[in-house]
């Protein structure tokens, strides 16, 4: 990366720029003419697609604090080569979320009341304050990627001596602000539809969180991978797998559980519009990826292994946007669609996130294992040969 | 001391003259005309159900749920009984909206700062001890302003007085934990519109069950998170400086394909 050269200019890069101007374009629209002008959000829906894509944008990012917590905090060290790319992840995934919400707001330019202006009572001044300190956070862990780039590395070594607690503090706030998405829904027992509301919507958004977060780590592992030495050995990658089917394992008990005791099995069984939409989410996110991963020869194949993830985090999402839409679809019987600006800004914000985690990823040292940190555990061997890699990835990430 | 207000709002009186929302739309400087449901400039509407005519206004919740979502407290409670709202607080994140058990803020969608729009129970007349500008305007005392006590103990008279006249319940004595406005009906409510699924329990609480264990939480897993810590530091630890034990393992074990 010395000589600042043109970009090449391939096929997913153009259409990446495209989205992320059709987007723009809508952003701007909706700043200048306002929500009713632009989205389909009325009194009767007044949260939509944006906020299933928020949803979305934390549970997978949800990788970054998984694999901290793996690897710092339970020192399963082994797969300290994807902690920084998951790091990345979901530093991207949080800033790009804190931006839809602005978008989403009615009031962007009084964004930093509920730091000042405390409600405790209210689900969305936590979430508020964890998006807040976890994103600080978030830039602590990130920093030092950008410091070892240019070489500064006193503040590494002062990053390094209050990183233990952070991390704990970070793992934490994410354990909060994941499972109160969840509990955003508790107060509306009479209109979100009874296969989706339950008092342990906290507990659910949890777990499936880091089922979809693991998933998130494999893919990237895979992906990013693709052209070069694996990132992660493939046995570590099948390791991630089998928890990854635990997960979804104590997912699918505690929810049909949930819903067996509370006495809402008729609307599983019954088929409505509904219980369709559960049943795809239940099957292709949950039942079927846990088949798939009990395998050894799934968890060890690439195809496999990317339909399963994909399948994972294909459910994940049908599940936020079956709670944030179409569970609430039933009062007052009216069907939300989102409006063709309200898709635009959604998928300019997603190349948004993915352009900006390549061009990070060809800029900066993600690859590097071991940050350059003083300690006991100086570990000469570096299998990971980044330089190579990196240039590589220079070559083929934004390529199909 | 300050009584709690409140509205008893009696069905079976009511003549459909929509004084109610004159009076409410003049005090309000709200443009004029009669509308049926609730909207940016009808904080009051009355609809019509098989003959009977059914106001809708804010319930002014004795436990707001729009109060407890706000996440910077926009919308406050106050003793005497109005739920108001502050548009230099509001963030705009329409949580109330989705929130509310009766449906009652309205948006302001085509503004680019746009407020919430809703009843507030004539607040500032209530602060300097006059009544609500429906109830003086209701010509058949449909709409009756009072002490929340007193009027609660006149509705139970009215339908001990006249079993047949009414069904034995005040709407609004406990749904979701009592409201400032209570109704009388001669047929059951949900025959006209009311949700009648509501239950007992202040909604508020269906989160704070959750929200109060965040402390926990940390605390309990901040300590779980530390102890998993030194534990596993110490055996990485002991296995490098191990006298006669296995070298420690090299991080990757090169089968990278």
């Amino acid at each position: 990366m010395k000589a600042l050269t043109l970009p090449r200019v391939t096929g997913w890069r153009v259409i990446a720029l495209i989205l992320i101007l059709a987007g723009a374009v809508s952003a701007f629209a909706r700043f200048t003419q306002g929500l009713g002008a632009t989205t389909h959000l009325t009194d009767d829906f007044p949260w939509g697609l944006w906020i299933g894509f928020d949803f979305l944008g934390i549970g997978l990012a949800a990788s970054g604090f998984t694999l901290v917590a793996a690897v710092h905090l339970f020192h399963a060290k082994a797969y300290e080569p994807i902690v920084r790319p998951a790091i990345l992840t979901a530093f991207i995934g949080y800033l790009l979320v804190v931006l839809v919400l602005i978008i989403d707001l009615g009031r962007p330019d009084h964004f930093w009341h509920p730091l000042v202006m405390w409600n405790p009572h209210s689900v969305m001044c936590e979430i508020s304050w964890c998006l807040m300190l976890y994103t600080t956070v978030l830039s602590l862990e990130f920093a030092p990627i950008v410091l070892e780039k240019f070489h500064i590395h006193r503040p590494i070594k002062w990053i390094h001596n209050i990183s233990l607690p952070f991390m704990i503090f970070g793992v934490l706030l994410s354990t909060l602000h994941q499972s109160s998405f969840g509990s955003l829904y508790l107060i509306v027992p009479n209109r979100l539809h009874a296969l989706w509301y339950t008092p342990l919507l906290p507990v659910l958004f949890f777990i499936s969180c880091i089922a979809s977060g693991i998933s998130m780590v494999i893919l990237e592992s895979l992906l990013l991978s693709r052209h070069g030495p694996a990132l992660l050995p493939p046995r570590l990658r099948a390791n991630l797998a089998k928890i990854t089917a635990v997960v979804l394992a104590v997912y699918l008990v505690v929810r049909i559980q949930d819903l067996l005791t509370r006495g809402n099995l008729h609307e599983m069984t019954t088929l409505t519009y509904y219980s369709a939409a559960f049943h795809a989410e239940i099957l292709i996110g949950f039942l079927i990826p846990f088949g798939l991963l009990l395998h050894e020869r799934v968890r060890t194949s690439r195809t496999g292994l990317y339909t399963a993830c994909l399948m994972v985090l294909g459910g994940f999402a049908a599940n936020r946007m079956n709670t944030a839409v179409t569970g609430l679809e039933q009062w007052p019987t009216l069907t939300y669609f989102p409006s063709l600006m309200e898709i635009l800004i959604m998928l300019g914000i997603t190349a948004l996130g993915f352009s900006a985690f390549l061009a990070i990823v060809n800029y900066l040292p993600i690859f590097t294992a071991e940050p350059a940190r003083p300690g006991p555990h100086e570990d000469p061997i570096q299998a990971d040969p980044a330089p190579a890699l990196l240039a590589r990835a220079g070559g083929h990430l934004g390529t199909p | 001391m300050l009584e709690k207000k409140a509205m008893l709002l009696d069905i079976t009186l009511c003549v459909g003259c929509n004084a109610c929302q004159g009076a409410c739309k003049e005090a309000n400087q709200l443009p004029p005309g009669d509308e049926t449901r609730l909207t940016l400039t009808a904080f009051t509407a009355l609809s019509e159900h098989q003959g009977r005519f059914v106001r809708h206004l804010c319930q002014h919740c004795d436990v707001p749920t729009c109060v407890s979502v706000c996440p910077v407290g926009a919308l406050s409670k106050s003793p005497a009984g109005p739920v108001t709202y502050d548009g230099n607080k509001c963030i705009g994140c329409r949580y109330c909206l989705q929130a509310c058990p009766f449906h009652v803020p309205k948006y302001e969608w085509s503004s680019t700062r746009p407020s919430i729009r809703k009843c507030h129970f004539c607040a500032a007349r209530l602060a300097v001890g006059r009544p609500t500008a429906c109830s003086e305007a209701c010509p058949t005392g449909a709409t009756l302003f009072g002490d929340r006590a007193e009027l609660l103990a006149e509705a139970g008279r009215r339908v001990a007085a006249a079993p047949d006249k009414y069904v034995p319940r005040i709407y609004g004595q406990e749904e979701v934990g009592g409201t400032s406005m209570l109704y009388l009906s001669p047929v059951p409510f949900e025959q006209i519109g009311f949700d009648t699924r509501l239950g007992k329990t202040p909604m508020p609480l269906l989160t704070m069950s959750v929200l109060s264990k965040a402390p926990n939480v940390v605390t309990v897993g901040g300590v779980l998170l530390s102890g998993i810590w030194w534990i596993t530091n110490r055996r990485t630890e002991v296995q490098a400086n191990e006298p006669n034990g296995r070298p420690r393992r090299p991080r990757s074990q090169g089968d990278s394909k």
